[in-house]
């Protein structure tokens, strides 16, 4: 049975193939402002990529933020739009089945969910502040003049600490300003930068309890810099599967394979 | 071969400035006083004679707090023959108040800002709206400038002086027009997000994408704002005589919206009511020094 | 006089208000709070005096994340300085 997952987010529109519970294609590309488009475009990819067509998939499910766009949209015909957690969950489930704890921050919202058995138990989000998901990332290492990618691995020089007194994005690139202009170096600043997020997500998830195991997906978990103080704050190491940007895509693939669930 | 000359305009700065109110002699006066309003984007020095505004700048706040303090006050007695020393006492206030050097005290800039409304608008000022640069302030306060309830949020850029820098920037419009601009419209739009300027930065974009005029987006932007100010005010309660300080209060995009939407008018400003800080401050210093050399 | 410290912002309002006529310097709330929120200060809004409980200023912006373990998603939430002030000088909006 092949199904598909299409997870469309904020930022990028995740796709993943699954057969008889294999992935066989991945693909994700940026989202425009045309969410129908840049979701069939990364779709036809996909399709190319597993050197399947559309026909040959049983079931589409849609999830994030954009999920309702593509829902019985052609080209992509999703059947179901679910929501981000339950697709998150199941999605966690496939890869780590014994977490009980899954964090998920995207380009623009941070999720802590509580699962047993790729089911949702308890939730948290962390809605609409930029400052508590993946958009503070990139509006730092704008202001630091560094390329994103490089960001995390900056911060994993540092040999100092320093607060971070902003909470919110555009006061913290001021902040950064005069930090640079008080000649701290970069490294230090960038792992201030990811103190200050590893803070505000470990406060969150707090709300619903820290049970082993703990698992990190969405896309700030490619992020190498964002591992060691979450781990810190929330006094747990955590797991982050392969492909954590895909999981939210994965989940929704899984439940496609499974309707009755 | 010739080089076009590319003038790169920062539409998020606002120009600075200093005034003397002549029509008073310091040289008769019994107290001469200050107060320091060192904010997150803006300082202000007010200088007041016999507690009347004598003289006043309006900078932007450098890397370094001490030395801004410095600056402003100067530059507010540039011309008037004063020094810092010759004033008999200065109180400072706001985000940077604990680094004025030549401060004697610092008051929290809530009961600053009641205290200079009071003074610039008059005793019949209940509730004042203070729209600065980093923070905005909600204050209910008696017929003395008494501060009777509070609320600030300095935590989020919107609804703030630099959440409209933001925009300035993004629809290429100086900051002191933007609210003009966005008054040049037939009909309200609908509002952007009111909660972030990320958000609201982001979809301003996409409808500057879309086709929509810079007027429309900068209505949008506005309307935003005045929701969220809206909400802020209605923590604390809104009684008449409502009136609006701080650098912001200048943006009448933003005041007409806020009048609408409470359907209450602000009183107008008699002098520049950014001041209300610095003044309030240089008020508090006036009653402090009376206080100590016994003179109340 | 009510003070209220917090913030507004995308995910929703989050204030703890000090009714400073209620407050009467005790101390309490500080040392009930088991996250070093809150403490006392001069009165800082009168030439007069006296002291007032206030929200720290470097959690008066992040106060969501401050009391975010005090306030779980399910199960008891029993904010220890509400419970510690015993004129009820303190609230929370959320």
């Amino acid at each position: 049975m092949i199904t598909a997952g299409v997870d469309v987010g904020a930022k990028f529109a995740k796709v993943v193939i699954l057969r008889d519970g294999q992935v066989i294609a991945r693909a994700k590309a940026l989202v425009g402002l045309d969410l129908l488009k840049s979701a069939s475009d990364v779709f036809e990819t996909a399709l190319k990529d597993a050197g399947i067509s559309r026909s040959d998939i049983q079931r589409v499910v849609a999830t994030g933020m954009g999920g309702n766009a593509i829902l019985q949209k052609p080209p992509i015909n999703a059947d179901q739009v679910v929501s981000v957690v339950v697709a998150g969950a199941a999605g966690v489930y496939h890869a780590v089945p014994t977490a009980k704890t899954v964090i998920d921050v995207g380009a623009e919202e941070g999720r802590g969910i509580k699962v047993e058995g790729g089911k949702v138990r308890d939730f948290v989000i962390n809605e609409r502040c930029a400052a508590g998901a993946g958009t503070f990332i990139e509006a730092m290492a704008r202001a630091l003049e560094v390329k994103v990618e490089d960001l995390g691995p900056l911060s994993l020089k540092s040999m100092n600490t320093i607060p971070m007194n902003a909470q919110c994005c555009v006061f913290a690139e001021s902040e950064v300003v005069s930090l640079i202009h008080s000649k701290i170096s970069k490294e230090d600043i960038s792992r201030a930068i990811h103190d200050a997020i590893a803070g505000r997500i470990s406060s969150m998830v707090l709300r619903i309890g820290v049970e082993k195991d703990v698992v990190l997906i969405g896309g700030c978990a490619l992020n190498p810099g964002f591992i060691p103080p979450l781990e810190k704050e929330l006094h747990t190491s955590i797991i982050v599967p392969e492909f954590p940007e895909y999981i939210g895509a994965l989940g929704a693939a899984v439940i496609a394979a499974n309707p009755l669930r | 071969m010739a080089q076009a000359e590319i003038k790169t305009q920062e539409y998020w700065r606002w120009p600075e400035y200093r005034m003397t109110v002549l029509d008073r002699d310091w040289q008769k006066a019994n107290v001469i006083t200050a107060g320091v309003d060192i904010g997150s984007v803006g300082s202000k020095a007010a200088v007041l004679v016999d507690g009347e505004l004598y003289s006043y700048a309006v900078q932007r706040t450098g890397g370094v707090s001490e030395q801004t303090a410095i600056n402003v006050a100067s530059w507010a007695l540039e011309g008037t023959g004063l020094e810092i020393g010759k004033l008999h006492y200065v109180v400072g206030t706001g985000y940077g108040r604990v680094n004025v050097p030549f401060a004697k005290r610092s008051i929290t800039e809530i009961a600053c800002h009641a205290r200079g409304a009071n003074y610039i608008y008059g005793p019949t000022v209940r509730t004042v709206l203070d729209i600065g640069g980093q923070d905005c302030k909600a204050i209910r306060c008696d017929e003395k400038g008494k501060v009777l309830s509070f609320l600030m949020n300095d935590k989020c850029a919107a609804g703030t002086g630099r959440g409209l820098e933001v925009f300035a920037d993004l629809i290429s419009v100086p900051i002191q027009e933007v609210g003009k601009v966005s008054l040049s419209v037939d009909q309200e739009p609908p509002p952007v997000s009111n909660t972030c300027v990320i958000f609201a930065k982001a979809e301003s974009l996409a409808l500057l994408r879309q086709g929509w005029s810079k007027e429309k987006v900068a209505a949008a932007y506005h309307a935003a704002m005045a929701d969220r100010i809206v909400d802020l005010l209605t923590r604390v309660g809104i009684e008449k005589d409502f009136v609006i300080t701080g650098g912001v209060a200048k943006n009448m995009g933003v005041v007409q919206r806020l009048e609408r939407i409470l359907k209450i008018k602000a009183l107008e400003p008699k002098m520049d009511p950014i001041l209300a800080g610095a003044l309030g401050a240089g008020l508090f210093a006036k009653a402090l020094y009376e206080k100590e050399t016994g003179q109340r | 006089m009510q003070a209220h410290y917090g913030y507004k912002d995308g995910s929703g309002d989050y204030f703890i208000i000090v009714d400073t006529d209620k407050c009467n310097g005790c101390g309490k709330c500080v040392t009930a709070c088991p996250y070093q929120v809150l403490e006392l200060i001069p009165n800082e809004f009168d030439i007069e005096g006296g002291t007032m409980a206030v929200v720290k200023e470097e959690h008066r912006k992040k106060i969501k994340y401050s009391c975010a373990p005090c306030k779980p998603i399910t199960g008891e939430r029993r904010l220890p300085c509400v419970l510690a002030c015993e004129p009820q000088a303190i609230t929370h909006s959320w």
